[in-house]
């Protein structure tokens, strides 16, 4: 029983931190339709960041300051790069990312080598959260887990709650007409890819860590959360919420069961699941979870 | 029936192209570079491909190396038992067997990925490259796990004195099924089925309208294109006599890609000159300087932002203005931006080998040029080189701008003689 | 005794050599490996410490005039791509190659060089392995062209489950693996090995996930705890055994990790203190081990260094260069068949203890270690944990040393010689 609750939790939290991934990701495809394919190198980059700021001075100034460096990298290139090729199609921005992507990871290799940097959990998150029965929770998973509450509440407040995120929210559906009322659509394009690009390097931050920060950690979380954004629905917070979770939960538990189906067993086949989930939604609802848009 | 002149050009083009290929070996005669041509040719064949999915149907694909490396599979295996001898089938067809077989997993998965377009179906051709790569080396039994699975490619009877044996004749292998394969393609790209995906490309909405299913219009093209995939696949197989886990990687699947659009999308020729580019980035390059990854990084994002036709853009731009006898007006701009680019270039060469140099424990910091030695590890080398750099940047704006101006004038000229 | 004999032999094989150095020549030796990409800074560290045993074997004048020399070729661990590299090695002349990392890649060079050797009589290529440990390559696959200095996978699980045996405390076991060839062998390994040594044993899990592409391991360490195991056995390298070890230290699980590569470049400091007391390692050498006769060597290696990388790894790549040295000098010539061989059968002395390069496969038989990694005596750890790995206040200490003959394991090869 404990086992099932330790397994239930081990699921949330790496759903959550999924989910703080793929918002950023969903955020900047909705509202400029451009599918950032650095988004993982900027997680990257906010582990390293948060590494480097770690070190000097310390986990909790890292928190802030790497999250709002990788933004105001993402603000540089967005205004920079994406701009130029903007008027090229959404192919080209694509594209763009792509080969940024590239450029990321090779600069990180130079600055900070090709192995692991020892970027570690800071000593008052170190231990035992509780116990059940024999099992520990850490207290880090529990940060982890309040820290993309938090961030979930925050982006939902901000989006609702305030003006600049109801010009976000009217400049989703009718750009145009924003523009036309007055608000500068391309700085809030700007602001959109800085803050998505933020919302992943503050899961670098907690994320890099809890598990390992090294040059390979883009292209191990990569490939997931565009499964992710396609389960959920291109475009869909709600639908990635959902997708993320689902996905974090149904890995954890895939690993425990020890069935098998022609010699592979489920839990050998846990990092394939993914993969075939979408592949059967995709059959069955080409929509995705809570996706409105076809084609 | 219509009556279609001679294309002239066209032929010129071609005959061209296949004296190329005999040519070729002729001209550069080391192994190596036999090697390199070789790689070029399978390259070529699976750019093509790639490109009828991103070029011709507006497909981009993050899976295209499923296809070939699939192929590849069912062929190394085929050469396999034909080395048992439980198969007798000539190795000049093999690629057939490729192609056949891209094209049966082209019918599988294309299915399922081209079921969307756009954005999705990058994302979904993603997946489906994972899922497969995973799959891999899930599967030792037949795909032989990280080791992958050798094979001799001399088995069975000569084939009119031809035994594949050594590289020169695995060379004009891949060459015939090369130019075959572009003939091909350029053909398909002619019939109503090419044209269709290009309509459904430009306006799915509109080619929908007409009557089209634009969902079918992009299996067909997949299944298609999947084939010759396959049949690169094959070549490669029997040109290393090893297929592995790579042949499916993500890492095959975004080098093809770069490979395309580094050459040029909107062209037939494109993805041609990409792979000749990108064969010799990876091979040759990378035996000069360690930084290749990042400067084939670098030239594939100028390509981006600058010229999103490719290099065969830039070259095909510059035809009208030949055709119109003009090109020498330009002559001297072009030079002048050219210099300035050298310029920058120099500098950029000189900070990323001096980073590489400083990241990398246990290299030597000393450096030289033109037979001035320098540490990396000073500071005046740096000023040197970002001043080199700003320098070239900035003549480079200059020139570029004057290219531009004239070239917008000529072109004004053109239409208004056009015109009048 | 054995060892004087062995020094006359070498003395008056090099007095001979005069007739050979006759006139001055360079034997070149190819380097393939990954120098660019993920995988780079392994292949460095192999070519840092090759090319200062290079350094110190010609140094010491016991070749004559014939001077070694290593040339690096990147292969980028693509098998691909090192037929590629392996095709200019050939068109520059190089005879003789030498590869480790990735048992992908030496499978792929192994069928090339054989392929080569066999079509183009009078110009081999011998293959010197330092690190591949497929048991393939020295069984079923074994060719005369390629030698191994690196005990292979089977064997390394022999001497472990023997150290293993002797442990009376361990009663329940699990087996985590990577998902491809060698995490297979592992397993496979494991199980036979333990069913035969300590019957008594329970294996309670066996898991296999997929290579490199976990990146929460929170999952399969709430499964190792549930099952009560007390032991943990894994072939895992690189970011899968730092990342398992992390997360079944956060969630507190006490077990012994018997590991290949918890060792590897870069994986010490990922895991950090997390795997003090708890990580053994099966290997053929670490700084701290007891009556080192390599201490200078390892020190001068130190010395000279690359600054971020100042561990010194492979013994076994200066017990290659030394053997190698040695057939050229046996064999009287620098032509591979003959420096071939020359090294079949040879025993040498090395600096812990005599090895052999068994003639029936060109498997090198060797003594091993099981060590274990604590905080480093600086860190307050054991006082013989002098040396730390990667600066990362772990330090080896020695378990058991376990002869050459316990992992000897009979091979299945049979050699076609030329």
């Amino acid at each position: 029983m404990e086992f099932v609750l330790v397994q239930t939790l081990n699921g949330i939290s790496y759903g959550l931190l999924l989910f703080m991934l793929s918002s950023g990701l969903t955020l900047v495809f909705s509202l400029m339709g451009v599918l950032n394919f650095a988004h993982a190198s900027f997680y990257m980059l906010g582990a390293y960041f948060a590494y480097q700021i770690s070190v000097k001075i310390g986990f909790w100034p890292a928190l802030v300051i790497a999250p709002l460096l990788v933004g105001a990298i993402g603000m540089l290139v967005e205004r920079y790069g994406l701009r130029t090729v903007h008027k090229h199609g959404h192919v080209a921005e694509l594209l763009f990312t792509f080969g940024l992507a590239y450029l990321i990871d090779e600069a990180v290799h130079l600055v900070w080598g090709r192995q692991a940097v020892p970027y570690r959990v800071p000593d008052e998150l170190d231990g035992p959260l509780f116990q059940i029965m024999g099992s520990q929770y850490p207290i880090y998973r529990g940060f982890m887990m309040l820290v993309s509450v938090a961030m979930l509440v925050a982006i939902w407040l901000a989006l609702t709650r305030t003006r600049i995120g109801l010009v976000i929210q009217a400049a989703l559906t009718h750009p145009q007409t924003v523009e036309a009322l007055g608000h500068n659509v391309p700085r809030v394009f700007m602001l959109v890819f800085g803050g998505g690009a933020a919302l992943a390097g503050l899961a670098g931050v907690i994320g890099g860590n809890a598990f390992v920060t090294d040059p390979g950690m883009a292209a191990a979380v990569g490939p997931i959360i565009f499964v992710i954004v396609v389960v959920g629905g291109m475009g869909s917070l709600a639908g990635a919420f959902i997708a993320s979770l689902l996905i974090g939960c149904m890995q954890t538990f895939a690993v425990s069961l020890d069935w098998s189906l022609g010699g592979i067993s489920i839990a050998q086949a846990a990092p394939v699941l993914p993969y075939l989930l979408m592949v059967l939604l995709l059959i069955f609802r080409p929509k995705g979870l809570m996706g409105t848009r076809e084609g | 029936m219509r009556f279609t002149p001679l294309n002239l050009g066209r032929w010129i083009l071609w005959s061209a192209t296949a004296l190329v290929f005999i040519a070729a070996p002729l001209v550069f005669t080391s192994g190596f570079s036999l090697t390199m041509m070789t790689q070029m040719g399978t390259l070529i064949i699976f750019a093509l491909s790639y490109n009828m999915l991103l070029g011709q149907g507006g497909m981009l694909s993050f899976g295209h190396a499923v296809y070939s490396g699939l192929g590849a599979y069912v062929v190394v295996h085929t050469l396999n038992l034909m080395g048992k001898g439980s198969v007798v089938f000539p190795v000049v067809l093999l690629p057939l067997v490729g192609g056949l077989a891209g094209l049966v997993f082209g019918v599988l998965f294309g299915y399922v990925t081209t079921r969307r377009a756009g954005t999705t179906f990058a994302l979904i051709s993603l997946g489906v490259g994972e899922m497969v790569f995973a799959c891999v080396l899930m599967f030792p039994g037949f795909f032989g796990g990280e080791a992958g699975v050798s094979t001799n490619r001399v088995v069975g009877k000569p084939f009119f004195g031809l035994t594949f044996g050594p590289a020169l004749q695995v060379y004009y292998l891949v060459a015939v099924w090369c130019f075959l394969s572009m003939v091909a393609m350029f053909a398909l790209t002619q019939t109503p089925l090419g044209r269709m995906a290009n309509a459904v490309r430009d306006n799915p909405e509109r080619a929908e309208f007409v009557g089209y299913n634009t969902q079918r219009v992009r299996f067909l093209q997949l299944v298609l294109s999947s084939f010759f995939a396959g049949v690169s696949g094959a070549l490669s197989c029997i040109n290393f006599e090893i297929v592995s886990a790579e042949n499916v990687s993500a890492i095959r699947s975004g080098g093809v890609l770069l490979a395309t659009y580094i050459g040029g999308v909107p062209f037939f020729f494109g993805p041609v000159v990409g792979s000749i580019v990108f064969v010799f980035f990876i091979v040759a390059l990378s035996g000069f300087t360690k930084a290749w990854l990042l400067y084939l990084g670098l030239f594939f994002v100028l390509i981006v932002l600058y010229a999103p036709g490719g290099l065969a853009s830039l070259v095909l731009m510059q035809f009208p203005l030949i055709r119109a006898g003009r090109w020498r007006e330009l002559l001297l701009p072009y030079a002048l931006a050219g210099l300035a680019g050298l310029v920058a270039l120099a500098g950029v060469i000189g900070l990323v080998e001096m980073v590489y140099r400083l990241s990398e424990p246990g290299a030597s910091t000393v450096l030289s040029v033109l037979g001035v030695s320098f540490d990396a590890r000073t500071a005046p080398p740096w000023f040197a080189f970002a001043a080199v750099l700003a320098a070239g940047l900035i003549a480079l704006r200059i020139t570029t701008r004057r290219v531009g101006e004239r070239w917008g004038a000529i072109q004004a000229d053109l239409l208004a003689k056009a015109a009048g | 005794m054995v060892q004087r004999i062995i020094r006359a032999a070498a003395l008056a094989a090099a007095v001979s050599l005069v007739s050979l150095g006759a006139q001055a020549q360079t034997v070149k030796v190819a380097y393939i490996d990954p120098l660019s990409g993920p995988f780079a800074q392994t292949g460095e560290q192999g070519l840092a410490e090759f090319r200062f045993a290079v350094d110190q074997i010609n140094k010491s004048g016991r070749l004559g005039k014939v001077k070694l020399e290593v040339v690096p070729f990147d292969n980028k661990v693509s098998p691909q791509e090192s037929l590629n590299q392996l095709k200019r090695v050939i068109d520059e002349g190089i005879r003789y190659i030498t590869q480790g990392n990735s048992s992908a890649v030496a499978g792929a060079l192994l069928e090339a060089v054989n392929r080569h050797n066999e079509r183009n009589p009078g110009k081999e290529i011998l293959y010197l392995n330092y690190a591949a440990v497929d048991p393939a390559y020295t069984n079923e696959k074994c060719s005369f062209w390629h030698f191994r200095f690196d005990a292979n996978s089977d064997m390394k699980m022999e001497s472990l489950t023997t150290y293993m045996a002797g442990q009376k405390n361990i009663k329940k076991v699990y087996l985590i693996n990577q998902d491809y060839s060698f995490g297979h062998a592992v397993k496979k390994a494991a199980r036979e090995m333990l069913a035969r040594k300590r019957p008594d044993v329970q294996i309670v899990g066996d898991d296999l996930h997929p290579l490199g592409k976990v990146s929460d391991f929170a999952p399969y360490v709430a499964k190792i705890k549930a099952s009560g195991a007390d032991s943990v056995i894994t072939g895992n390298w690189g970011i899968d055994m730092s990342l398992l070890v992390k997360a079944g230290k956060d969630a507190g699980l006490n077990v012994d990790w018997y590991t290949y590569y918890a060792g590897g470049l870069g994986t010490p400091t990922a895991m950090g203190e997390a795997a003090a007391g708890k990580v053994k390692i099966i290997a053929e050498y670490h700084s701290n081990v007891e009556n080192n006769k390599a201490a200078k060597w390892d020190a001068d290696y130190r010395k000279q260094a690359p600054k971020g990388n100042p561990d010194f790894y492979f013994l076994r790549g200066k017990i290659m260069w030394d053997m190698f040295a040695k057939a050229i000098l046996q064999a009287k010539s620098v032509e591979p068949k003959a420096v071939a061989l020359a090294l079949e059968g040879m025993r040498h002395d090395a600096e812990l203890g005599e090895v052999e390069m068994r003639k029936s496969d060109h498997q090198l038989i060797q003594p091993l270690y099981v060590l274990t990694l604590e905080k480093s005596a600086a860190k307050g750890g054991p006082k013989n944990a002098k040396i730390e790995m990667e600066n990362s206040g772990l330090a080896p200490i020695t378990n058991a040393r376990l002869e050459g003959y316990t992992s000897a394991t009979p091979t299945s090869c049979q050699m076609k010689r030329p």
